[in-house]
């Protein structure tokens, strides 16, 4: 993995001779150049990595990276990205796709390889709506959405990702917004550092059918009092002053104003390695809490499946070929004469 | 079998060519272990043998209720043999539920020993019998077949008493009891079981007091048929001639896990099987799960589509990649299927057949997913299917499975069915440097000096692309379910390019048959009718036309184990005879190909019944066809 002789890539080497046939204005152009730019800092070779996807609008991602990679069928990326990783588990695989995918007919894949800490890296593009179909309602729309095919409303309740992956014990969970293309790099580096799943679900605008569901974390104006950007150990601070803060209130959050009083330190310390308290984080909605940005939850305390198959296999394996004629005998033989 | 008329001391001995012999009881009874000792003995002993384990889904239905009745049925013989019998010669019943529902299968004359202590109002009640009616004094019954009324429970307790052990335990032994006669009466050795026995508790479980206990109840029951003076007659079954050679009894099911071992080691590729739990397929995952000494890597996915995936991606990373399933599993796999038919990616879906639509009747089985393997996709997405036609054979059709894969570059699917994966035979075991290498290439240059690596440029031969995998340095390219540009595999949507990707994607399975044995005929080159048939039915088919051609009719038989492709002469010998006739599990979806790809007016025999034939049905409905109706009743059809 630190090979002295990895040749220097730039992002360009990453990009394929592929038109990007994305919508003009689509928070997928800016997820793809900073996936660009921080493959070369990644310090793999080249041909290590596999983009893997399934159906939609961010699943044609594969096709624009020249890396190996496979469009595969809707909401099943995880699952072949668990075969790729079983056949060779030295492969960084990266698995693109959007909240339909991922969250609605793939949600079983999702949960199961989490649940396993199968060591693949999940980019979550989450525009809460369904563009490829043409503006359907997804799992992470909002109740009471009005779409085409709910034009009285949803009345389905949304899903929160970050708290899916928790309680399905993902290892790595992260968030970002697409226009904040420094911060998926970042938390790309972290992603590809961590030993197990790591999801990153990025905040990204469909311009065409949705284009106004993330303007209160995007909008210049409103974007530092909606959101805040965790650091592990540092007290949860947001607001455009940084004038107000998290703080326990018995066993729940609650937003206090900074001065009168109130300190940093009163507030809650972000622990990336507590999962009660990234489940706590998770939760916080927009209007009534700023939404947590950057690493949720961080913790490598489980092994990953693959290493653990591997190392079964090979101590079942031994030294030495396995001879083929004792796996025909069964020790209950007859001869013919 | 005559009934012998002497009463001396001693029973006399009768030999005979083959004997059926079905054992039945309540599912917690032990039948399949007891038919399977049974079984390993008469293999030991150098029979000849055919196997078919019948039981119920419910794991332990509630005791003495006819839907609990496990059986499981074995002819031994001392000639070749390819079906477990038509008509039953013994039945061995531990309770009034497993006689009620054997019986009908029992030649009349045929031997019944049953447990009589378990035929009292209570187990009569449970499982239907009117009340105050022991099916045992019915006169009928005892005119029809000679009958053996032993106090199993009763002896096996009293045999046991000094042992000390708990009851639950002591009547756990009764099948051992049963068995340990049975061997007495068909002069088998016991020492196999008694191995079994010590392996199994003493090594295994680490009880030596179980084993202890099995092994007196079994001789026991042995010593019984000695002295009890109960039995006139004792038979013999000498060892058949079969080929010379080293051998081992092997289940379908088993022989299909190593067979696709072996085809991986043939490559020198690893093995992964990822799967979900589905009877009857599920013993492929327990046998493989337990192989990995033999660098097998399994993974139980989340669920059927998961299963097929993961196979795909490890296929894409360079795995020999199988799944497994059966109907209904494979239906789900279906999308999958195709993303694999487009990518262009060897992998192999076992499909053990079982009787459906929808859940159907799990345990039982039938062969009525052809036309789901040939079709059962969106749009045109062909595969390669071959068909195991017995247990033994899945090993050889394992390794073609996987040949053909990596030629074409296609999934593979291998259609075996319940009826073989549990059924067992004895096996010659392969001389292993005998099996051709498969060539499995992995392409480390680009074959473009122009540009880009070319994932889909084409041997001009085979029509398979390159099997490129990930970690090789400058071949990076993109595979998916956009239609893709012949040569570049980037996304197409031209025409032309369309329509030239979908006959290459068929024409390259078609041009296979370059490596498809011919077919073969059975019999006579050409004739009255050719039996042609598929899958499990080979022994049912094969024994029908033996015993037509005995009797003088111009029959002959042929097996496909190759169904896409078809060996190349198929349509030769269809038409070399007057009929073809098709023997079927299904309602004629073999028939349906035949007749649709050769115009050849092949009838069907077909019955649905979640069993194998009976070679007495074939035989009658063959004359039947072939306008010959035998006067009714005189073909040998047995049983109530």
């Amino acid at each position: 993995m630190h090979d002295t002789s990895l040749p220097t890539l730039k992002p360009k080497d990453f990009a394929s001779d592929q038109d990007v046939r994305w919508c003009p204005g689509c928070g997928d152009y800016a997820v793809l150049k900073a996936v660009q730019n921080a493959l070369p800092n990644l310090r793999r070779k080249k041909e290590d990595f596999v983009f893997v996807s399934g159906i939609g609008c961010a699943a044609r991602f594969p096709y624009y990276m020249n890396t190996y990679g496979m469009h595969s069928i809707h909401g099943r990326a995880p699952a072949f990205a668990a075969g790729i990783k079983l056949a060779n588990p030295d492969l960084q695989v990266w698995i693109v796709s959007g909240d339909g995918d991922l969250l609605s007919i793939g949600g079983n894949h999702t949960l199961h390889t989490m649940r396993r800490n199968m060591d693949v890296k999940i980019l979550l593009l989450n525009n809460r709506i369904y563009g490829l179909t043409k503006g359907q309602y997804s799992p992470t729309s909002e109740f009471g959405k009005r779409t085409k095919s709910t034009p009285y409303g949803s009345v389905d309740y949304p899903v929160n990702p970050l708290s899916l992956a928790i309680g399905a014990g993902c290892t790595f969970v992260a968030r970002c917004i697409d226009i904040d293309v420094k911060a998926i790099e970042a938390l790309m580096l972290r992603a590809a550092a961590h030993r197990g799943t790591a999801l990153i679900e990025v905040y990204q605008d469909c311009n065409i059918f949705n284009h106004e569901a993330w303007f209160y974390a995007s909008q210049k104006a409103g974007r530092a009092e909606h959101t805040t950007q965790l650091e592990h150990g540092k007290p949860i601070v947001f607001g455009a002053e940084r004038d107000k803060g998290l703080r326990f209130n018995g066993h729940r959050i609650e937003v206090v104003q900074l001065g009168n009083g109130v300190t940093e330190s009163d507030l809650l310390v972000h622990d990336e390695t507590d999962r009660g308290l990234a489940f706590l984080l998770a939760q916080l909605q927009h209007p009534a809490f700023p939404e947590p940005m950057g690493v949720i939850y961080a913790n490598e305390d489980r092994d990953t499946y693959e290493h653990l198959a591997a190392r079964q296999l090979q101590e079942a394996v031994g030294d030495g070929e396995p001879d083929l004629k004792t796996l025909l005998d069964d020790g209950e033989t007859w001869v013919v004469r | 079998m005559s009934a012998p008329t002497t009463a001396s001391h001693r029973p006399t001995e009768a030999a005979l060519e083959a004997v059926s012999i079905r054992f039945c009881g309540d599912s917690g009874d032990g039948m399949q272990l007891t038919g399977g000792q049974f079984t390993n003995t008469s293999a030991l002993f150098g029979n000849d043998i055919a196997t078919f384990p019948d039981f119920p889904a419910e794991i332990r239905a509630p005791r003495g209720t006819t839907y609990g009745v496990s059986a499981f049925q074995v002819q031994f013989a001392s000639s070749e043999i390819y079906t477990p019998g038509d008509a039953v010669n013994a039945l061995v019943a531990m309770n009034p539920a497993g006689l009620k529902t054997n019986i009908r299968d029992v030649e009349p004359g045929g031997i019944v020993i049953v447990n009589d202590d378990e035929f009292n109002a209570v187990n009569f009640k449970k499982c239907g019998y009117p009340d105050g009616v022991n099916p045992l004094d019915d006169e009928d019954f005892n005119r029809r077949y000679r009958v053996y009324r032993v106090p199993m429970s009763r002896l096996t307790r009293e045999s046991l008493a000094e042992a000390g052990m708990g009851a639950k335990d002591v009547d756990r032994c009764r099948n051992m009891y049963a068995l340990g006669l049975v061997y007495w009466l068909y002069e088998r050795p016991i020492d196999a079981t008694v191995r079994f026995l010590e392996e199994q508790f003493e090594q295994k479980r680490k009880r030596p007091e179980l084993a202890d206990l099995n092994i007196r109840a079994l001789k026991a029951g042995y010593n019984f048929g000695e002295t009890a003076e109960m039995f006139p007659v004792r038979f013999k079954v000498p060892p058949a001639k079969l080929a010379p050679g080293v051998y081992r009894k092997i289940s379908g099911n088993e022989a299909t896990a190593l067979g696709f071992v072996v085809a991986a080691h043939k490559a020198g590729k690893r093995l992964t099987y990822a799967s979900y739990p589905i009877t009857p397929a599920s013993d492929v995952l327990h046998t493989l799960a337990s192989l990995k000494r033999f660098g097998v890597q399994t993974f139980q996915a989340e669920d059927e589509i998961a299963a097929v995936c993961a196979a795909i991606g490890a296929a894409y990373a360079g795995d020999f990649a199988l799944t497994g399933s059966s109907g209904p599993g494979i239906a789900l796999k279906g999308e999958a299927i195709g993303l694999a038919v487009m990518l262009e990616l060897p992998i192999v879906i076992i499909n053990v057949q079982r009787a459906g639509p929808a859940t159907g009747m799990p345990t039982k089985t039938e062969q009525a997913d052809l036309l789901q393997a040939m079709y059962g996709r969106a749009s045109e997405s062909p595969v390669a299917i071959v068909a195991p036609r017995s247990p033994a054979d899945c090993f050889t059709m394992a390794i073609e499975a996987f040949r053909l894969a990596v030629r074409c570059m296609c999934p593979v699917i291998f259609l075996s069915d319940g009826y073989i994966a549990n059924g067992a035979e004895p096996w010659l075991m392969p001389d292993l440097d005998a099996i051709e290498p498969i060539t499995a290439v992995h392409p480390t240059a680009n074959n473009n000096p122009e540009g880009n690596f070319l994932p889909y440029e084409r041997n001009p031969s085979t029509l398979g692309r390159p099997w490129a995998i990930p970690g090789t340095p400058g071949l990076e390219h993109r595979v998916g379910g956009l239609e893709k540009q012949d040569g570049t595999g980037n996304v197409s949507y031209d025409p032309e390019n369309h329509d030239h990707m979908v006959r290459t994607r068929a024409e390259k399975i078609q041009r296979a048959v370059e490596i498809v044995p011919p077919l073969e005929v059975r019999g006579p080159e050409s004739g009255d009718a050719l039996l042609l048939g598929w899958g499990g039915t080979y022994g049912a088919i094969t024994t029908a036309g033996d015993r037509l051609r005995a009797s003088g009719h111009k029959v002959s038989t042929a097996h496909l184990r190759y169904l896409n492709p078809m060996p190349a002469n198929v349509e030769e010998v269809l038409r070399r005879f007057r009929r073809v006739i098709v023997p079927e599990i299904n309602l004629g979806q073999l028939r349906r190909l035949i007749r649709d790809r050769f115009l050849i007016d092949a009838v069907g025999i077909n019955e649905v019944r979640g069993t194998m034939f009976r070679v007495e049905t074939l035989v009658e409905r063959t004359l039947e066809i072939m306008g010959q109706k035998p006067a009714s009743g005189a073909a040998g059809m047995e049983g109530a």
